[in-house]
């Protein structure tokens, strides 16, 4: 099965234009069309043609960005929806799907009535088609893309005879190179004698021809559904209290983390759908501080979301997915060692999370900076781990906080000086350190050039961090030591 | 009226000030400007990790690596929450779950009787300690001690951090006041006594 114009097949299907179309994808820096309607391809267009050309020959083409990713899910739905056929089902390409019916065909009244069932419903579907079906994978694909129809069985050889050697799924150089040899259809190939064409062409182009005649073989490998963390619940009659909401919740979670176990991962997100008999729904997503897959330990962290929701006249069907996975591999749990103490933490993290956002609950990890700002960072403590590594070769402030600016002049540290309304007096002043900007990061704060900076201790007791900046003469106060 | 007692002089011995690690199960207070230092030296002696509620709105930060000489700044947890209602939930949450023996939260506003003595509760619910940060004269009535910390010059070391610690509320003892210095390489507290400031010396404070 080979879908020509499968992107563009796609937009049109949800909103249908009756004028040249098409879709372009941005490559190097040009917008080139990625796919067109058979239109726009009539006016003269093709592919990976510029769009500021197509323009100029078809001014009233309609044009929209292409989107790759939800065409590959397209393509998957289609690959869903042609398991009504037969089993085997692959993907062939960015724009195709091969199917493996042998011993299924009878079940439509045979090949030709299960290729007209495919385009009458394709058709229907918005959707243009090529069909190609034969012995191999290679003389099918062969035939869709270059032939249309069904080589009987036993008779490869002859249907696919007279289709160009491009036929053979094989590289632009290649054909080019077989075109100027004159070796223009596979009939031409096969006569050819084989190892000059090895030699000259490399072991891809016999392989490729083995492949399409069947003396090679080639497997259909169908693709598995990806697992689906889902489980839904209906109710014969509608919900409101918090605690049956738990319970199917409950319910739901068992089940759910044992096809979590089974997959060796652990749910970082879930979300709880509740429908309500006015077919309005609410939702209660959990973000968790780890990857987590206990029935026990989750449930009591929905408590707080549940409670929250407005049930309305009932809530008559809850669905619980796990939106987000992470690989949670099975442990060794050694005898001595401590359980449960980083878990009782993730869980705690979870519960504060709750309320005031997971990415606000953090923790500090080193950086390396001479910069006093920058020799830290904070990170989100359900996204990090406890780094080590910290340094500090002298003394630093307990605090920082942005330069506040005093009275003083010159480079030594002023012998008074007020600051936040208080006035202090220099009783000792330990520097100066010099911390030169960092020139390979632009820094508003840094703009006055270099620091010195000083620890001086007032005779008022207060220890404070002050810098003097030389190159812009001034004096500011930045932190306060313990 | 200050009653001013200098506790019992332990010069520079190794021995652990009685005052210290704060009573677990109950929430103190500090205040004073080195309400900080403090709460860095008290993390230090009870245990870690340490949870530390802050409003997101505060310009000035903590600084990790100024930690470093009290506590492994990894060990340090930091919530910034939009309001201080948020502040107390979370504190509230992390006291009565155990799992962080030590919870520092910044106050900016009064607490009430019901606040301070929910915190209370958690606090023993968890068997943790809880220690609020309040900007002086914003005490609570619930508080097991209030401390009240200050920086002091010392004229004879450099890089020093002495300080005079007053404890200004205690529900279950007397009062009093030390002068404490924080040994950097040893991470312990030693408890001194107030040398060169003798009344009429050149560098008594007040």
């Amino acid at each position: 099965m080979w879908f020509p114009r499968l992107a563009s097949d796609r937009v049109l299907r949800t909103r249908p234009i009756e004028a040249p179309f098409a879709l372009t994808l941005r490559q190097s820096n040009t917008e080139r069309i990625h796919c067109l309607n058979a239109r726009a391809e009539a006016l003269g267009l093709h592919r990976a043609m510029s769009l500021a050309d197509a323009r100029a020959f078809c001014p009233d083409l309609v044009s929209r960005p292409a989107e790759p990713g939800r065409d590959a899910r397209f393509l998957l739905a289609l690959g869903r929806w042609a398991r009504r056929y037969c089993p085997w089902v692959g993907r062939e390409g960015a724009d195709g799907l091969v199917l493996d019916v042998t011993g299924s065909a009878h079940l439509w009244g045979g090949e030709e009535a299960m290729l007209e069932d495919m385009r009458a419903r394709l058709a229907r579907a918005g959707l243009e088609l090529r069909l190609g079906l034969a012995d191999t994978r290679g003389a099918a694909w062969a035939l869709a893309h270059f032939g249309a129809g069904i080589a009987p069985a036993g008779q490869t050889r002859r249907a696919l005879a007279q289709l160009p050697v491009a036929a053979l799924r094989l590289d632009e150089a290649i054909c080019t190179g077989l075109q100027r040899l004159g070796l223009r259809t596979i009939a031409d190939l096969c006569t050819t004698p084989r190892a000059p064409l090895a030699r000259r062409f490399g072991p891809a182009l016999l392989a490729r021809l083995d492949q399409a005649l069947g003396d090679v073989a080639e497997a259909i490998s169908p693709e598995a559904d990806p697992p689906h963390f889902g489980l839904r619940l209906t109710f014969p009659d509608p919900i409101g209290l918090v605690s049956d909401v738990m319970a199917a919740t409950a319910r739901l979670l068992e089940p759910l983390c044992a096809r979590l176990k089974a997959q060796g991962v652990g749910a970082r997100r879930l979300e709880l759908t509740l429908r309500r008999v006015d077919q309005g729904s609410q939702q209660v997503e959990l973000r968790l501080a780890a990857a987590m897959r206990d029935a026990a330990r989750i449930l009591p962290l929905f408590e707080r979301g549940v409670a929250e929701v407005d049930a309305g006249f009932g809530i008559d069907q809850i669905r619980l997915e796990a939106t987000l996975v992470e690989p949670l591999p099975v442990e060794q749990i050694g005898a001595m060692q401590v359980q449960g103490a980083p878990d009782r933490l993730a869980d705690l993290i979870t519960r504060i999370g709750t309320r005031i956002g997971l990415e606000n609950v953090q923790r500090f990890l080193p950086a390396d900076s001479h910069i006093p700002e920058r020799s830290f960072l904070i990170a989100p403590a359900a996204y990090s781990s406890p780094e080590g590594g910290w340094c500090s070769p002298r003394p630093r402030p307990l605090r920082l906080f942005p330069p506040e600016a005093i009275a003083g002049s010159g480079p030594q540290p002023p012998e008074r000086f007020r600051w936040r309304r208080m006035s202090f007096a220099t009783a000792r002043a330990t520097g100066p350190e010099r911390i030169a900007p960092e020139w390979w990061l632009e820094d508003e704060n840094w703009r006055s050039g270099m620091r010195d900076y000083w620890r001086v201790e007032t005779r008022q007791g207060r220890r404070l961090w002050l810098f003097y900046t030389p190159q812009d003469p001034g004096w500011f106060v930045q932190g306060e030591f313990a | 009226m200050k009653s001013l007692v200098i506790a019992v002089v332990f010069g520079m011995s190794s021995a652990s000030p009685p005052f210290l690690p704060l009573r677990a199960g109950r929430v103190h207070e500090a205040c004073g400007p080195a309400a900080t230092g403090f709460a860095a030296i008290a993390a230090a002696m009870t245990g870690k990790p340490v949870l530390w509620v802050r409003e997101a709105w505060q310009a000035d930060n903590l600084h990790p690596v100024g930690f470093l000489s009290f506590m492994d700044p990894s060990d340090l947890l930091l919530t910034r929450t939009a309001s201080q209602t948020d502040s107390l939930a979370v504190a509230e949450e992390a006291l009565k779950d155990g799992a962080l023996p030590f919870v520092v939260i910044e106050i900016t506003r009064p607490l009430n009787l019901r606040e301070g003595r929910r915190l209370q509760l958690a606090a023993q619910a968890g068997g943790t300690t809880g220690l609020c940060l309040i900007p002086e004269g914003m005490g609570s009535n619930a508080a097991e001690t209030r401390w009240h910390a200050a920086p002091v010059f010392d004229p004879q070391d450099e890089d020093s951090t002495l300080m005079r610690w007053e404890i200004i509320k205690n529900k279950a003892g007397t009062f009093g006041a030390w002068h404490v210095r924080w040994n950097r390489e040893t991470r312990r507290l030693h408890v001194v006594s107030p040398v060169g400031l003798r009344p009429g010396s050149a560098n008594t404070p007040d």
